[in-house]
C-alpha cells in the first residue's frame, strides 16, 4: 500500500516489540510464560504426547489409581484420564483462543464504528449495555437449548458477553482521538474516513486490545470449563477440564484426582495468562500500572 | 533593604539520575531573596527555573532529582532539614502557588475547608477562628461574598477566583517566603493583570519575599524587582529590573529580551490582494446529543462577518471562550457551522457535506496550537507532509520531490523526512506542521494559536515563517490568537471577539492604538509589560 511504510513507534529507546518480549521474559513473570507454553506445546503435540485415545472406553478398567499405564488413572468409563487431560489443553485453549479473537475482532469493528459514527453511538451503546445485562451462563443455557451443545454454541455464548467490554475499550480510544489536532489536521488534508481509521486512529488502539485480548482469553477458559462442568457447555464426549472435572464430581470423595488434576492445570493456565496480561499491561499502558 | 536575606541560595546543584545515566539539571545556582522583594526566575522550557523552585520548598521527586548545596531559609539548611520539618517549615515559613489551580485543588472538597487544613496542620484555634480566620483571608484576596465561596467546590469557581483561592492558602499563616510557578500562565489577560497587582499588594502589606518564576517578560516588567535569567540549568545573569531589560550584559538576555513582540503594530501599509474568503452571518451553537430529546445547548459564535484577502493576515484575538477557536475550526470545516455563509473564492463551503466538500479542502488548511500533538508519532515526517499530496491524487515521486521543497522552504533540510516527530523540537514540529499545511497550496492558511507554545525565541522565528511564507505565496491567513503582542507583530486586520460575537474589527494600527470598543481598551491595559518596549531595551 505505502512504499516507505508506517512503522509502529514508541517514544522510548527501544522498539515496542523488544519492549513485549523483555516483559514476558524477565522475572517472575517468566515462569508464567513457561508454563502456558508448556500447556501450548502439550495442546499441539496431544497426539504425540497422549499414550492412548482420550475416547477409547475399557468398561473392565473403571475408575482406577493411577499407575504406569494410566498415569492419572481412569474415569468412569475407563478412560485414561491422563490422555483426557492433554487433550482438554487443546480444546481450553482453542475455545479461548477463538473466544477472545472473536470478541476482539467483533468489538473493534463495532467500538471504531461507535467511536467515530456520533449517530450510530447512541444505539450501539444502548444495545451494548443490553449485552452486558445478560449472564453469560444463562446465555449458554438458552443457546444450548436451542441449538444443541456443540463447539459453535459454546464460542458463541462465550464470545457474545465480551465483546461490550471491548466495544467501549475502542470506542473510548477512537472518542479521544477524534479531538486529537493530528486528526483534524488529516480531516483536512482530505483523507477519506477508511483510510484516517486504519491509518491515524485504529494503530492507537493496539496496545490496550493486547492486555484486553489477554484478560478476555483467561475469562474464556474460565467460561468454558465452568459450562461444561455444569454440564451445558461442550458435549461430554469431548474431552474438556470442564467435563472432566464434571464426570468426576460423583466419585470426588473416592477419587479427589479427577478433580483436582484437572482443576490444576486449569487454575495455572488462567493464573499464567492473567500474570502475563498484567506483565503487557505494564509495559503497553504505564498510566493504568501506576495507578494499581 | 536589611541585610539577612530572607533565603539565600548558595551553589544549588540538582542531579538528574536517570538509571545509569546522570546529569545535573541545575547547576550552581546561587540568588539571595529579601523581605519585601519580587525576584523574578525567567527562563524558556528547559531552562531549570521549576526544578530550582521545587528543590528550595523540597518537593523534588526522591531518588530521581537530588539536590546539592545550601538552601538557607532564615538561615535554616532546608536541603539537610528531613520531612516532618519540611512539613511545618511549608505553609509556615514558606509556601508556593501552582501554575494550574483547577489540579491544585481538591476537586470535592469545599474550597474553604481546603484553606482551613492549612491551619489545622500548623496551630490549635478554634473552629469559629479558624473559619473567621479563612474568611478574613478570602476578603484579603479580595474574593466577593466570602460566605457563599467558602462552601463553594472548585469547579464552581472561575479560574481567577481558584488563583485567588490557592494564593489564600499559600499565605495564611505568613509565610516568610512565596514561591509562585507560572501562577497566570493559565488565565486570561485581564486576570492575570488582577492576580498580579493581588500578590503585589498582599506582598506590601505582609512583608513577603516573593519568588516569581515565569516565561513572561511581560509579567516580568511588571512586578519584579530583581531578574534572574536562567538557561539550561545555570544562571546566566543577574540584575535589578532595569539593568536586566535595559542594559542586558549577556547575548542570550539581550536575545530574549529583544524576541519579546512589541504592542505596537509596524507602520506599514502593504497592497492586498482580491477577498478569498468572506464569511457572513456566521453562528456556531453546540448542542448536548441526547436519544429521545434536545439537550443543552451554548451558542459559541454569533453571526460573525469578516473578509479575507489575498497576502492578508486576519488576527482574531479574544480571551478564553471568546469562540475564537470555534470560529476557526468552521472556516477549516472541521466542524459544521449552524447558520452563515463561508464564501471560498465564490463557493458557499458552509454547508457542504463531507464529499461535496472534499475538493475545497486543499485550499484551506488548518495548524494547530500544540506541536506535539500535531503530527502522528506513527507516521515519518516525510509520511505526515506527502498525506495530502497522495489523497489529492498525486504521484508518490511528484509528491516527494514537493515534500523536499517545502521542508526547506520551512528551514530544514530534506533529510527530516525520513525521521519521526518525536526526535523533534516544539518549534521544528511545528515548521513540519507548517509545511504539511502548504503542501496542498492552499488560499487560506487558519493558524489556531499555531505560536502560543513556543518559547519567545522559537515563537519569533515561527511568526518570520509565516510571514514570509505569505509573501512568498500570497495566501491569506487567519491567525487565531490570546496574545495581543504576536497580533500586533503580525497581523494586518485583527478582530477581537467577546462572549462569541465580533466586538471590533479595523486595522491592526487602529485596533491597538486608537480601540473604539470597551472591551479591547481593557485586553490592551491589560497586557502585561505595556509600559516597556522590549526591543529597544527601554521604557515606553
Amino acid at each position: 500500500m505505502q512504499s516507505f511504510e508506517p512503522v509502529v513507534l514508541e517514544q522510548r529507546a527501544e522498539g515496542p516489540w523488544s519492549g513485549l518480549f523483555r516483559a514476558v521474559t524477565s522475572g517472575p513473570i517468566a515462569i508464567a510464560s513457561l508454563i502456558l507454553l508448556a500447556i501450548v506445546l502439550i495442546a499441539v503435540a496431544a497426539p504425540i504426547i497422549a499414550t492412548t485415545d482420550p475416547l477409547l472406553i475399557h468398561p473392565t478398567e473403571r475408575l482406577r489409581p493411577g499407575s504406569l499405564q494410566h498415569w492419572f488413572g481412569t474415569d468412569a468409563l475407563g478412560r485414561d484420564v491422563y490422555a483426557r487431560v492433554v487433550y482438554g489443553a487443546r480444546t481450553s485453549l482453542i475455545v479461548g483462543t477463538f473466544a477472545a479473537a472473536a470478541s476482539i475482532a467483533f468489538g473493534l469493528v463495532i467500538g471504531v464504528i461507535a467511536g467515530y459514527f456520533r449517530m450510530a453511538d447512541l444505539i450501539i451503546m444502548r444495545v451494548m449495555d443490553g449485552v452486558m445485562a445478560i449472564p453469560s451462563i444463562v446465555l449458554a443455557v438458552a443457546l444450548v437449548a436451542i441449538s444443541g451443545a456443540s463447539l459453535t454454541t459454546v464460542l458463541v455464548a462465550i464470545a457474545v458477553p465480551e465483546i461490550p467490554r471491548v466495544v467501549r475499550l475502542v470506542r473510548g480510544v477512537i472518542l479521544n482521538l477524534r479531538g486529537e489536532p493530528y486528526v483534524e489536521a488529516a480531516i483536512s488534508l482530505g483523507t477519506p474516513a477508511p483510510l484516517l481509521l486504519i491509518r491515524h486512529m485504529i494503530p492507537n488502539t493496539m496496545a490496550p486490545l493486547i492486555v484486553q485480548s489477554s484478560f478476555v482469553l483467561a475469562s474464556a477458559i474460565l467460561t468454558e470449563a465452568a459450562l461444561s462442568f455444569l454440564g451445558v457447555g461442550l458435549p461430554p464426549e469431548i474431552p474438556s477440564w470442564g467435563n472432566i472435572m464434571s464426570e468426576g464430581r460423583k466419585y470426588f470423595q473416592l477419587y479427589p484426582g479427577l478433580i483436582f488434576i484437572p482443576g490444576a492445570f486449569l487454575a495455572v493456565t488462567v493464573l499464567s495468562v492473567n500474570l502475563i496480561g498484567d506483565a503487557l499491561r505494564d509495559v503497553l499502558d504505564p498510566k493504568m500500572a501506576k495507578r494499581l | 533593604m536589611n541585610h539577612n536575606p530572607v533565603l539565600k541560595i548558595k551553589d544549588l546543584s540538582v542531579r538528574l539520575s536517570d538509571g545509569a545515566r546522570s546529569r545535573n539539571v541545575v547547576e550552581g545556582v546561587s540568588l539571595d531573596v529579601n523581605a519585601g522583594e519580587t525576584v523574578c526566575i525567567v527562563g524558556e522550557s528547559g531552562s531549570g527555573k521549576s526544578v530550582t523552585s521545587l528543590a528550595i520548598i523540597g518537593l523534588l521527586p526522591k531518588n530521581v532529582l537530588t539536590p546539592s548545596g545550601t538552601v538557607l531559609l532564615d538561615g535554616e539548611d532546608v536541603l539537610k532539614a528531613g520531612n516532618s520539618r519540611l512539613r511545618q517549615l511549608r505553609g509556615t515559613r514558606m509556601a508556593m502557588v501552582f501554575q494550574e489551580p483547577m489540579t491544585a485543588l481538591n476537586p470535592v472538597e469545599p474550597v474553604g475547608k481546603q484553606i482551613e487544613e492549612v491551619l489545622q496542620v500548623h496551630s490549635q484555634w478554634s473552629r469559629t477562628d479558624k473559619r473567621q480566620k479563612v474568611i478574613d483571608m478570602m476578603k484579603s484576596v479580595h474574593l466577593p461574598t466570602p460566605d457563599e465561596i467558602y462552601d463553594a467546590y472548585p469547579h464552581q469557581l472561575s479560574g481567577g477566583q481558584r488563583q485567588r483561592i490557592l494564593i489564600c492558602m499559600a499565605l495564611i499563616l505568613k509565610p516568610a517566603l512565596l514561591i509562585a510557578d507560572e501562577p497566570t500562565t493559565a488565565l486570561d489577560v485581564t486576570t492575570q493583570k488582577q492576580i498580579l497587582s493581588l500578590v503585589k499588594e498582599l506582598q506590601q502589606t505582609l512583608n513577603t519575599a516573593v519568588i516569581f518564576i515565569t516565561h513572561d517578560f511581560g509579567v516580568v516588567a511588571e512586578i519584579a524587582d530583581r531578574i534572574v535569567v536562567m538557561n539550561k540549568g545555570a544562571v546566566v545573569e543577574t540584575g535589578t529590573r532595569e539593568e536586566i531589560l535595559s542594559r542586558p550584559k549577556q547575548a542570550y538576555t539581550r536575545m530574549l529580551v529583544s524576541s519579546v513582540p512589541s504592542l505596537t503594530p509596524k507602520d506599514e501599509s502593504r497592497k492586498l490582494g482580491e477577498p478569498i474568503l468572506s464569511v457572513t452571518g456566521l453562528s456556531r451553537v453546540y448542542r448536548e446529543l441526547k436519544l429521545f430529546r434536545a439537550g443543552r445547548s451554548v451558542s459559541a459564535v454569533k453571526d460573525a462577518e469578516f473578509t479575507l484577502r489575498k497576502g492578508e493576515i486576519v488576527g482574531i484575538v479574544g480571551e478564553s471562550g471568546s469562540g475564537k477557536s470555534t470560529l476557526a475550526r468552521c472556516i477549516s470545516r472541521l466542524i459544521e457551522p449552524t447558520t452563515g455563509k463561508i464564501d471560498l473564492g465564490g463557493h458557499d463551503i458552509a454547508g457542504l457535506s463531507r464529499r461535496e466538500l472534499r475538493p475545497f479542502r486543499r485550499r484551506i488548511q488548518i495548524v494547530f496550537q500544540d506541536p506535539y500533538r500535531s503530527l502522528n508519532a506513527r507516521l515519518r515526517v516525510g509520511d505526515s507532509i506527502v498525506e495530502g499530496l497522495l489523497n489529492f491524487g498525486i504521484k508518490r515521486p511528484e509528491a516527494r520531490r514537493k515534500a523536499t521543497e517545502l521542508i526547506r522552504l520551512v528551514g530544514m533540510e530534506p533529510d527530516v523526512l525520513g525521521r519521526y516527530p518525536h526526535q523533534f523540537s516544539g518549534g521544528q514540529r511545528q515548521r513540519i506542521c507548517i509545511a504539511r499545511a502548504l503542501a496542498l497550496d492552499p488560499d487560506v492558511l487558519v493558524a489556531d494559536e499555531a505560536v502560543s507554545a513556543l518559547d519567545v525565541s522559537v515563537q519569533s522565528q515561527v511568526l518570520a515563517l509565516m510571514q514570509s511564507i505569505r509573501d512568498r505565496r500570497n495566501i491569506g491567513i487567519v491567525f487565531i490568537t490570546h496574545d495581543l503582542r504576536v497580533a500586533a507583530q503580525i497581523c494586518d486586520t485583527i478582530i477581537v471577539m467577546q462572549n462569541g460575537v465580533i466586538v471590533e474589527a479595523a486595522a491592526a494600527g487602529q485596533v491597538l492604538l486608537h480601540p473604539s470598543h470597551e472591551y479591547t481598551r481593557t485586553l490592551l491595559s491589560a497586557a502585561p509589560g505595556r509600559g516597556w518596549d522590549f526591543q529597544k531595551f527601554r521604557p515606553i
